[in-house]
């Protein structure tokens, strides 16, 4: 859900359901890096309401297209780190193989 | 101007300091080499004080790294603004390419289960790895016991706590291959079923037949410890048939039961080869001691969830980060000072190395193990002058205990997908 006005989209704040900080933290995160952006942040108004409120400002672009492009930013990095750390795991692994077996064959 | 030179100025004298502090002595002397050699070149204008190739030192440092002084720690915050070194004509925005450069995982021990697992992760924020983390207890989903039907418990434990703590019991089971209950029927691709009945004896047989005399000699009484190795698998489904179609059993076909399974669980391809059950040393979780007569007889049906809903989902025992300590010598500590240093830590930071003429110096030999007990710095001002202790600020040695459902590593993996489900709902929703 967004909150905005028609005459300037470059303000805006989303309000997020069934979400935490675990997610409203990073966006926040990856929107901060974002030069566009000139303010960032979000709030969980009530402890017992499953939402966050995130605010976004920017110097000019679409609020939204922002704060997609941030998600979008954070989705990569994801699959970054997925790959990342299963070459890692498959190398350590490699290095020193298990002792039995039994527990390879769970995956 | 005046003032702006007194600022240059001061950025200096701290940039020596700095320098000074930070280990690598050796680098920062063969820059200076550099800066007097090449005179006058671009490489001298580049490395003056006011054009600045990459962050001043000092503020690299206090952006990198958490200092633990002996009253608070500053610098803690992560620097996130993509502005925040416009100042000095740097951009900190983000960039995924300089991401995947920088970021690094090194494994560093699996347990010899394989259900704990210890790795490092570099180069990445901690509102990140903290998402990770959060997403590890709390929304990674597992298997775990939900609905416990009784039909007879005569032991000491009574039904409410006896439920809790069959829920609470770990199922070495895939959680991907089930499907969430949500308000379905309990079917075969959402349910798993359990049975448990155990009965203590009233007298161990050879004693019914003793006579008077034997059993005046105390015997011990038979006990029971019902462990969760006794839960068996239930493919098929619920065996206890509902009460109301008992009653008007006329030409309703077969009688209900708890669950409505349309075939065997063990007939389906994914549970072909796989044993539903728990594992060793899970199966050897006591849930119940019984007396002599006692008996419990009980259906246990294990669901999907998540650990936000309830802790008996969350597949980890804990997941947790911390960053990479850094122990700094600041200046050479040696002989009684040495040994002194390497009384004072109680985790064994430092080590003592012998110099030339008999003479020892102290060593940082095991940083990695600092807890941050700041004992090294306690102990009058001179200590803090000898010692920094820092934290590296995008170093995670991250920590995943699993509780047996699904090895760590995949774990993880499970949350980074379920991070990057989350920003995939977010651009849906926007588009
Ligand atoms: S802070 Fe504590 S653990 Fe760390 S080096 Fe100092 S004395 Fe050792």
């Amino acid at each position: 859900m967004e909150h905005g006005s028609y005459a300037d989209n470059s303000n805006a704040t989303f309000s997020l359901t069934d979400e935490d900080h675990t997610l409203a933290n990073a966006v926040r995160f990856s929107l901060n890096q974002d030069p566009r952006v000139s303010f960032c942040g979000y709030s969980i108004p009530h402890p017992s309401d499953n939402r966050v409120n995130i605010r976004v400002q920017t110097t000019g672009a679409p609020a939204r297209e922002v704060l997609k492009d941030a998600c979008q930013d954070l989705m990569m990095m994801c699959q970054h780190v997925r790959s990342t750390l299963d070459v890692a795991v498959a190398d350590f692994k490699l290095r020193n193989p298990p002792k039995e077996d039994e527990d390879t064959d769970m995956k | 101007m005046a003032k702006k030179d007194q600022r240059m100025s001061e950025t200096e004298t701290e940039e020596e300091e700095t320098e000074a502090e930070s280990m690598s002595e050796s680098e920062s002397g063969s820059e200076e080499q550099k800066q007097e050699s090449k005179g006058g070149g671009i490489d001298f204008i580049m490395s003056l004080p006011d054009v600045p190739r990459n962050v001043p030192p000092h503020v690299e440092l206090q952006r990198t790294r958490v200092f633990a002084n002996i009253d608070a720690p500053t610098h803690t915050d992560s620097i996130q603004y993509s502005g925040a070194f416009a100042s000095v004509g740097l951009d900190n925005s983000f960039r995924l390419d300089q991401f995947r450069n920088n970021f690094r995982v090194e494994v560093i021990r699996f347990s010899d289960d394989g259900m704990d697992m210890e790795f490092d992760m570099i180069g990445i924020d901690p509102a990140l790895a903290n998402a990770f983390r959060r997403i590890l207890i709390a929304e990674v989903p597992t298997m775990a016991i939900e609905k416990v039907f009784i039909a007879n418990n005569t032991s000491l434990i009574q039904d409410e706590v006896l439920a809790h703590r069959l829920g609470l019991i770990p199922i070495s089971v895939d959680p991907r291959l089930f499907e969430y209950a949500e308000s379905n029927a309990p079917n075969e691709r959402n349910t798993i079923v359990f049975k448990l009945h155990v009965q203590c004896a009233k007298h161990s047989e050879e004693e019914k037949g003793q006579s008077k005399k034997k059993k005046d000699e105390k015997k011990v009484p038979p006990r029971i410890t019902v462990k969760a190795k006794d839960l068996k698998w239930l493919p098929k489904g619920s065996e206890f048939y509902l009460e109301s179609e008992d009653s008007n059993s006329n030409s309703t076909s077969k009688s209900k039961t708890y669950t409505s399974f349309t075939c065997s669980q063990d007939s389906l391809p994914e549970f072909s080869n796989i044993k539903i059950g728990f594992k060793e040393p899970l199966d050897d979780i006591n849930i119940a001691r019984l007396g002599p007569g006692q008996e419990i007889e009980l259906e246990a049906q294990a669901v999907k969830g998540v650990g936000k809903t309830h802790a008996k989902w969350s597949p980890v025992a804990t997941a947790w980060y911390r960053m990479l300590p850094e122990v700094v010598l600041l200046e050479e500590i040696e002989d009684e000072d040495a040994e002194t240093l390497k009384e004072k830590c109680p985790v064994g930071v430092f080590d003592i190395e012998d110099i030339a003429n008999g003479r020892k110096r102290s060593t940082v030999a095991r940083p990695r193990a600092c807890t941050l007990c700041r004992e090294c710095i306690r102990g009058g001002e001179e200590w803090e002058k000898r010692v920094s202790l820092r934290r590296v600020k995008d170093h995670f040695i991250f920590t995943i205990e699993s509780t047996g459902a699904l090895p760590p590593e995949v774990l993880f993996t499970e949350a980074v997908k379920i991070l990057e489900s989350k920003c995939e709902r977010v651009i849906s929703e926007l588009s």
